[in-house]
Formats: structure tokens, C-alpha cells, sequence
């Protein structure tokens, strides 16, 4: 096969493989890249920054990888061969002092943004905040809404623009609450107690799910987040109070035996405190952790 | 309580009730085993594996030992990655994968520890036994029965951990076993007590080694070898070790705190009672973090050999380098929050080791500078162990960029426990660590064996390794992204993950490949060594101490002890074309063989099994009979042998006559 050949081929090659992968893109998107609320596009945002400016050390590094490895290769003669030289302190100094002066710079990025992200620190915003408790269960997540007097199992509906404080602890081994176009996670933890921030900016349905493994059926740990018109949000409140299905002491704990792939589950009310309740069990002696 | 109870503890025939897959396992290693012992009896060589291997207290057969096993291990490794990726390719929607739950967790448990504990640390600890007392110009160690028992410890918790396939079974709790999960009300089986026992005799064994070489390295250097005069090797290894002093303990603590929170029902850790399970993780990343460094030093002093040798020219920046190594070592103390930033800490704490996390990026990128700086003007000779290295600097920056990324508190929050902070540490690890030593393999085996190995086979298997790897990972830094979370054994078709983890697959099947290739190496140059044989015991041009001695070394390393006076001594010495040999020949004293090391693992090994099993009178007798081994031990007085002045010229010249 003549090099002509062999060059058509690979160039033909490499323009499927290209197409592929744009059209695989076109299709999928990325969530962390693709924020649906104001905490996500912040963390999108601090990811991008911080890769553009790593790459200006990068890059370097990596042309002159290629370009002195080629240069000063063995087969090449021509190439100035300097058997003693080793060391120069300007260069040193270079390269101690410009990625310093870089990390200075990321170094003030990190502690701003730890701050204004923090999860414990409630969104800036003219709508009134929400409360939602969130139970980490064996396998499934329990969300109790305090103020409209309902819960519901690997669902979690809210109204779009409201910042939402989730509430967060366990009642097994460690989880970790996340969803990813809405922001960042936090571990959930038994007898105690996490805050997450986030709040929709665009109507639909998110995914989320726990990102700490917890035993058999942790994988089936996933749940939708619905960010709705405060219309359907209320009308879906109304039909969960329709449902007369208490979340009762005798409810609960039947819901709390394990389980996996638990469908989604409405409840016309919550026992009173079951949240406070869940996070206090594991402070009193004897109760707890199931013995299996 | 029954006498069966009494005898055999919770052990019973269920203990060997395995799924198909496990079986396999089983199958194929007790088929190994017994090819092994068949080939021992067919080549009558018990007696010589029992006096040249077992028993030898030579730093350079304990350091074969330990590469083998770790080679072993990194085969068993290896097919969990296989299974892992293979699951992860077919388990989505309505199709449930080959594996349950139950194994799967248990398949990247024992993947992640068996990497971590029995395969990088066997290649760090097999090639510093190799080389430092070589690079050193010393004849061994500084406590050579100590290194002994180190390796049968590491060994035996080896060997419990892949008993677990077989007897019982292993953690599904994840290679850190965060409580409550790994706690008795979570995990009541006894995977989690081989976990912890297979680490703690493993951890010994470490702790022990790192006291050894701090020591041997402190104080049995060349004449003339100031510690500014060091090969950056024993540097690089002289800055794990002293990790090693201060971060086994931590780990060893809190292994025996889980311990006795499942064994005698205490509360260190558990999530009612009192305990608090943000303190185990707390604890085991104070010294998993350190752990990290401890594995990547050595590695990086690997390259520090390997480029200057290639290069034809001495490391740039020394200094530099030390200052660097040193600036790690103390950072990385100080950076182990970022393991969980998502655990709710405060937002001070989160950003103060946020930024010490991206302050250890600059001395690692000095280090990368000082590297590329020293092939400038050099004369590059592109041998296996160079692409190993080029491979290493492309991708240990990817790495390396996606660990600044993670390092920014309100970022982590976004990637921790996503795939692409499995990506980012398996290119810390595959690329920087495992690359390094593979490459430290290549370089120093003439020096062991005696023979090169194969080049152009060993290209064969980088080029698997270096496509592979980026086949296997990159599609998993993007799969994070798009909001796949580490471990899952399933997850919906809607999700779209699919074709990623099946690209990623064949990236694994490149890696298979690449082991293929390096297997057929070792076989391939065994065949050919007369025709690859190193007669001048200096093969590739080399610098340091360990190139002036023949190839491979007598068992003592230097008839006559050589002068370290001068940094990168052997081409100081070559070039003013004097001899490297100083001093008059004075008779020497080495340790004798014992079995005691061997003895003192056994016994380890047993009373582990007895705590794990509840069977308490086996592990009362392995306390017991370790403690009679050392009691013999330290009441022997004859641990000794002499070689006079006179014999070691003969032998010196008898050696040099060929």
C-alpha cells in the first residue's frame, strides 16, 4: 500500500472517530459543564478558570518535552552537548518562583470561593427560602418538607428561582448528597447534621444521587430532582397530601428496613419531628444502628 | 459454647460457598500453587529455594522476593480491574452484569488495597533493597534480620488477603473501609477483619522498613559520601521512609481501634454509642495522604537516575531536588483534609488545605523543570526506560492538573467521589508510580540478573501501557463529569454512560496487552540472556556507586569498599579513569541465614487467621509462637559469619579473571 493510501486511511479514521465523539456530545450532556442553577454555574465556573490558568505552566512543560527530547536526541550530532552543565540558578529561580506566583494567585481564588460556596451559607435571593430534610436510608433517600407537612422517597420536587436549604443527616452508613447541575455535594452522615444550598434557575428534571458507597444496594441510591413552576409545585403538594399514605413511627421504620430500587413514594404528612427524631436516635444508648 | 465453636470459631462450610466467578479465582491460583511446588519437586530445588531465597538475609534476594510478589499480586490486581471495567461495560438498564453487588464491592475493595499495599509498596520496597545499599557503596543494610521479617510480613498479609477469595470472603467496604459501613452492624461478616488483618502484619513489615533505611541511609554511607553528595535515589527514598516513620503508626492505631470497636463492641468509630466516624477519617487519611508521597518519592527518584544516565549528563538543579523532596515530605503532612472536603468542615479549614494541597504542586513542578532541563544539551539515548518516562511527564500532568482542580474547596465539591477523582488518582498512581518503578525494573535488572532484558518488546509493552492507559482514564475524567459516581455496580440506560465505559474497557484490554508483552519479555530475554549478558557490570553508561560493581553483584556488593567522595561517584571515577575501589581489603562480617523471619511471618500469619475467625486459642498460639521466635532470637549470639581479607581477594580476583 503506497504512503497516499496509508494517508487517506488514517485521515479518514481519525474524521470518524472525530464525528463520533461530536456526535456522541451532541447527544449527552455534561452536567458539572452544563449548570441548571446558580451554585453550579459558580463551581462550573471556578473549574474553567482554574484549568486556564494551570495551562500556563502546563503547555510549556509540555513543548519543551517534545522540543528538547527531539533536539538533543543521540542521532543528533549537530546539537550543543554540554557533559558538566548542571544546574543555572536564574532558570531554578524561574520555575520555583512563576508557579508560585500562580498558586498565589489560585490561593486567593481558593479561599474567596470556599467562602462564598460554602454550602452551610444560605443563596442571596429575593424568594424566600425553602427547608427540605433529607434522610439517607437504606437504599433510598427520604425528603420530609417540614413546612408543607409531606414526605417523599427518591423524589424530590421544589419550586424553580427559591433557594432550597437541604437539611441533611443518615440513618446508615455515610452517603453523600449530590446533584451535579445544581451544585456540589455533602456527605450525609447519622446523628448528624449537613447543610446543602442550591437553587434551580430552569425548570426539569435533575439527576442525583449518593456518591459514597454504603453497601449492597448503593447503587440504586439515584433519585430525580424536579425543579417545577411554583404552580405544578404546588399542585404536586396537593396531590401528595391526597395520597393518605402517612409517614408515620410504624411507616418509617418499615421504610427504614433495607431495600433497593425503591420506587418513587408520596406521603400525606410526617410524623411530627421525624427528622430530629432520625438524628437523635444515634445519640441515645441502645438505639441506633440495625443489627442485622 | 460447643467445642466446634471453640475449635473453629465462625468458620463453617458456608465459608466456601463462592459465586462462579470467585471459583474461577480459587481454581487458577490453587493451579498456580500447584505448578509451583510440581516444578519444585521436578527440579529437586527445595533445598535451594529454602537456603539461596527463604532464609537469606542478602538485601538483594529479599528484594527479588519482594518484586515477585508483587508482581504476582499485581496479576491478581490486575483481573479485578478486568472484571471491574468488564461489569461496568455491560451492567446498565435492564442488564444486570456478571457480578453482584455483593462481589463487585468486593472485587474494588480488594483491587484498590492489593494495588496500593502488595503492589506498589512491594516494587518500592523490592527495588530500594536492590539498590540503596548498592548506591550507598555499603554491603547491607543496617538491621538485615529486621528486613527480613519485614518482607514475611508484608508477605503474610499478602497471602491473607488473597485467602479471603478463597476462605470466606473480603471487605465490600472500599480499600479505606469507612465506618459505619465497615462497622459490625453494617458489615457483620468477616471481609472487614481480613482487611484489617491482611494491613496491619502488611503495616508492621513497613513501619519496620522505614525505620531500617532511615537508618541504613543515615549511617552506612561510602566513605566521602556527605549527604550532599547522596544519589537522588537514596534521597527520594530517605524522604519516604521518614513518611513511612510517621504515618504507619496512625494507620496501625486506627486499624486497632476498628478492631476492637467489631471485635470487643467499643465505640471508637461506630455511628450510635458515641462514636464518631469523622474521626476514622480523619485518621486514615493523616497517613493515607502521606501514604500517596511515600509511594511517589521513590518513584521520582527513580527518574532522577534514569534521566541523568540517559542523558549523559548530571541532574540539574540538585539542590533543588533535595529542597523539593524535603518541601513535600512537610506538605505532606498538612493536606489530608482534602480527602473530604464534602465531609462539612467549615469553609476557613476547607480553604487553608485547599491551598496548602496547591502548594505542593510547585515543588513537584520544579522537580518536572529539573528533569527536562537535565536532557538539555545532553546526548538522549531513548532506551525502555526513557519512554517510561516521556510517558510518565505527559501523563502525570494531567493528573497533576486534575489534582489542582480538586484542590479548590467549592470545585472538589463537583468531582470528589466522581469518576474523575478515580481517573485523577489512578494517573497519580499508574502513570507516576507504577510507571517509575516499571522503568526502575528496566534500568537495574542487568545489575540483578545480570542480563538486559529485551528492548524492542519492552517498547511493545510501553506503547500498551501509555495507549491503554489513556483509553482506560480519559473517558473516565469525562463520565465524572457528566455526574457518574466512583463504585457503581449498575445504572441506567437513560444516563448515556455506556460508550465511554466500553472505550474505557478497551483501554483495559491495551493494558492486558502490555502485561502480555512484559511477561513475554521476561521469558523471551531469560531464553536469550547468554547472547544479552552485561559483562561489564556497567550496561547503560551509569553514574552512581551501584554500576561499579559486576553485574550481578557478589553477595557481600564490594570486595573492596568504594570512595563516595564526589557526587555521581562512578563517572567521576571513570572519567578520571582512576579506580573506584578504596582502601585496603579488610575481612567482613555479614549475617548468617535463619528462618526466624519466616518463622516469625508464619506465626503472624496463623494468629491473624485465628482473630479474623474467631478462633482464639489459634491466634493465643501465634502470639505465642512469635514472641518464642524473637525470644530465640534475641538470646543467639552466633548470627554472624566472617570473610577474611585474603579470601575476598580471591575471590575479587577469580571474579575479574572471568
Amino acid at each position: 500500500m503506497g504512503l497516499k493510501y496509508r494517508l487517506i486511511i488514517a485521515i479518514l479514521v481519525v474524521a470518524g472517530l472525530a464525528l463520533t465523539v461530536v456526535r456522541y456530545f451532541q447527544h449527552h450532556a455534561i452536567a458539572v459543564l452544563d449548570p441548571k442553577g446558580p451554585v453550579a454555574a459558580q463551581e462550573r465556573n471556578l473549574i474553567v478558570f482554574t484549568l486556564l490558568l494551570v495551562l500556563i505552566v502546563v503547555i510549556p512543560v509540555y513543548l519543551m518535552t517534545v522540543g528538547i527530547a527531539w533536539r538533543y536526541r543521540a542521532g543528533n550530532k549537530k546539537a550543543r552537548y554540554s557533559p558538566e552543565l548542571d544546574g543555572n540558578r536564574a532558570a531554578e529561580a524561574a520555575w520555583w518562583l512563576i508557579p508560585t506566583a500562580i498558586i498565589s494567585v489560585l490561593a486567593v481564588v481558593a479561599w474567596r470561593s470556599s467562602h462564598t460556596l460554602d454550602p452551610f451559607r444560605p443563596l442571596k435571593s429575593t424568594n424566600k427560602q425553602m427547608t427540605i430534610q433529607v434522610v439517607a436510608m437504606d437504599w433510598k433517600w427520604l425528603f420530609i418538607y417540614p413546612e408543607q407537612n409531606i414526605a417523599s422517597v427518591n423524589y424530590v420536587n421544589f419550586p424553580v428561582n427559591t433557594p432550597i436549604d437541604f437539611a441533611i443527616t443518615s440513618d446508615a452508613p455515610m452517603n453523600s448528597f449530590w446533584i451535579p447541575q445544581l451544585g456540589g455535594q455533602i456527605y450525609a452522615m447519622a446523628g448528624m447534621e449537613t447543610h446543602l444550598h442550591l437553587e434551580a434557575s430552569q425548570i426539569g428534571n435533575y439527576y442525583g444521587s449518593s456518591a459514597n458507597i454504603s453497601g449492597r444496594g448503593f447503587a440504586s441510591m439515584d433519585f430525580t430532582a424536579a425543579a417545577s413552576s411554583s404552580a405544578a409545585f404546588r399542585s404536586w403538594v396537593d396531590g401528595a397530601h391526597l395520597s393518605a399514605r402517612p409517614l408515620d413511627m410504624a411507616a418509617y421504620n418499615s421504610l427504614a428496613r433495607p431495600s433497593q430500587n425503591n420506587p418513587v413514594t408520596l406521603y400525606s404528612s410526617a410524623e411530627a419531628d421525624l427528622y430530629g427524631n432520625v438524628l437523635a436516635r444515634f445519640m441515645v444508648p441502645g438505639m441506633g444502628d440495625y443489627v442485622r | 459454647m460447643s467445642l466446634r465453636s471453640d475449635l473453629l470459631g465462625r468458620l463453617n462450610w458456608q465459608a466456601f460457598h463462592h459465586p462462579w466467578v470467585t471459583n474461577v479465582g480459587v481454581a487458577s491460583m490453587t493451579a498456580g500453587a500447584i505448578a509451583v511446588v510440581a516444578a519444585l519437586f521436578y527440579f529437586k530445588r527445595w533445598k535451594w529455594l529454602w537456603r539461596e531465597w527463604l532464609t537469606s538475609t542478602d538485601p538483594k534476594k529479599i528484594g527479588v522476593m519482594y518484586i515477585v510478589t508483587a508482581l504476582v499480586m499485581l496479576l491478581r490486581g490486575g483481573a479485578d480491574a478486568v472484571m471491574l471495567r468488564a461489569q461496568q461495560a455491560t451492567s446498565v438498564g435492564v442488564h444486570h452484569g456478571f457480578l453482584s453487588s455483593s462481589t463487585f464491592q468486593q472485587v474494588f475493595s480488594a483491587h484498590g488495597t492489593i494495588m496500593i499495599f502488595f503492589v506498589a509498596m512491594g516494587l518500592m520496597f523490592g527495588l530500594i533493597n536492590l539498590v540503596v545499599p548498592l548506591q550507598l557503596g555499603t554491603r547491607d543494610v543496617a538491621f538485615p534480620f529486621l528486613n527480613a521479617t519485614s518482607f514475611w510480613l508484608y508477605f503474610a498479609g499478602g497471602m491473607l488477603v488473597n485467602l479471603s477469595l478463597a476462605v470466606g470472603n473480603f471487605s465490600a467496604a472500599g480499600w479505606l473501609a469507612y465506618p459505619p459501613l465497615s462497622e459490625l452492624a453494617y458489615s457483620p461478616g468477616v471481609g472487614v477483619d481480613y482487611w484489617i488483618w491482611g494491613l496491619q502484619i502488611a503495616g508492621v513489615g513497613s513501619l519496620l522498613s522505614g525505620i531500617n533505611f532511615s537508618v541504613t541511609i543515615l549511617r552506612m554511607r561510602a566513605a566521602g559520601m556527605s549527604l550532599m553528595k547522596l544519589p537522588m535515589f537514596c534521597w527520594s527514598v530517605l524522604g519516604a521512609m521518614s513518611l513511612v516513620i510517621f504515618a504507619f503508626p496512625i494507620l496501625t492505631a486506627t486499624l486497632a481501634m476498628l478492631a476492637l470497636d467489631r471485635s470487643l463492641g467499643m465505640h471508637f468509630f461506630t455511628a450510635s454509642g458515641g462514636g464518631n466516624m469523622m474521626m476514622y477519617v480523619n485518621l486514615i487519611w493523616a497517613w493515607g495522604h502521606p501514604e500517596v508521597y511515600i509511594l511517589i518519592l521513590p518513584a521520582f527518584g527513580v527518574f532522577s537516575e534514569i534521566v541523568p544516565t540517559f542523558s549523559g549528563k548530571p541532574l540539574f538543579g540538585y539542590k533543588s531536588m533535595v529542597w523539593a523532596i524535603w518541601a513535600i515530605v512537610l506538605l505532606s503532612f498538612s493536606v489530608w483534609l482534602h480527602h473530604f472536603f464534602t465531609m462539612g468542615a467549615g469553609a476557613d479549614v476547607n480553604a487553608f488545605f485547599g491551598i496548602m494541597t496547591m502548594v505542593i504542586a510547585i515543588p513537584t513542578g520544579v522537580k518536572i523543570f529539573n528533569w527536562l532541563f537535565t536532557m538539555y544539551r545532553g546526548r538522549v539515548r531513548f532506551a525502555t526506560p526513557m519512554l517510561w518516562f516521556l510517558g510518565f511527564v505527559f501523563l502525570f500532568t494531567v493528573g497533576g492538573v486534575a489534582g489542582v482542580l480538586m484542590a479548590v474547596p467549592p470545585a472538589d465539591f463537583q468531582l470528589h467521589n466522581s469518576l474523575f477523582l478515580v481517573a485523577h488518582f489512578h494517573t497519580m498512581i499508574v502513570s507516576g508510580v507504577l510507571f517509575g518503578y516499571l522503568a526502575g525494573l528496566t534500568y537495574w535488572f542487568p545489575k540483578i540478573f545480570g542480563f538486559k532484558l529485551n528492548e524492542r518488546i519492552g517498547r511493545y509493552a510501553f506503547w500498551c501501557w501509555a495507549i491503554g492507559f489513556s483509553l482506560a482514564f480519559i473517558p473516565l475524567y469525562v463520565l465524572g463529569l457528566m455526574g457518574a459516581t466512583r463504585r457503581l455496580d449498575h445504572y441506567n440506560a437513560n444516563l448515556g454512560w455506556q460508550p465511554l465505559f466500553i472505550v474505557a474497557g478497551i483501554g483495559v484490554c491495551f493494558i492486558a496487552l502490555g502485561v502480555a508483552c512484559q511477561v513475554l519479555q521476561l521469558v523471551v530475554s531469560i531464553k536469550n540472556r547468554h547472547a544479552n549478558r552485561d559483562k561489564t557490570g556497567d550496561p547503560w553508561n551509569g553514574r552512581t556507586l551501584e554500576w561499579a560493581t559486576s553485574s550481578p553483584p557478589p553477595h557481600f556488593n564490594f570486595a573492596r569498599l568504594p570512595d563516595g567522595s564526589q557526587r555521581d561517584a562512578w563517572w567521576a571515577a571513570k572519567k578520571a579513569k582512576t579506580a573506584v575501589a578504596y582502601g585496603p581489603y579488610e575481612s567482613i562480617t555479614l549475617p548468617k541465614n535463619t528462618p526466624l523471619p519466616l518463622f516469625i511471618a508464619a506465626a503472624a500469619f496463623a494468629g491473624g487467621f485465628g482473630l479474623i475467625w474467631h478462633m482464639y486459642w489459634l491466634a493465643a498460639a501465634g502470639l505465642l509462637a512469635l514472641v518464642t521466635c524473637l525470644i530465640v532470637r534475641t538470646s543467639a549470639e552466633d548470627n554472624d559469619y566472617r570473610i577474611p581479607a585474603a579470601e575476598l581477594k580471591k575471590l575479587e580476583n577469580a571474579e575479574q579473571a572471568g
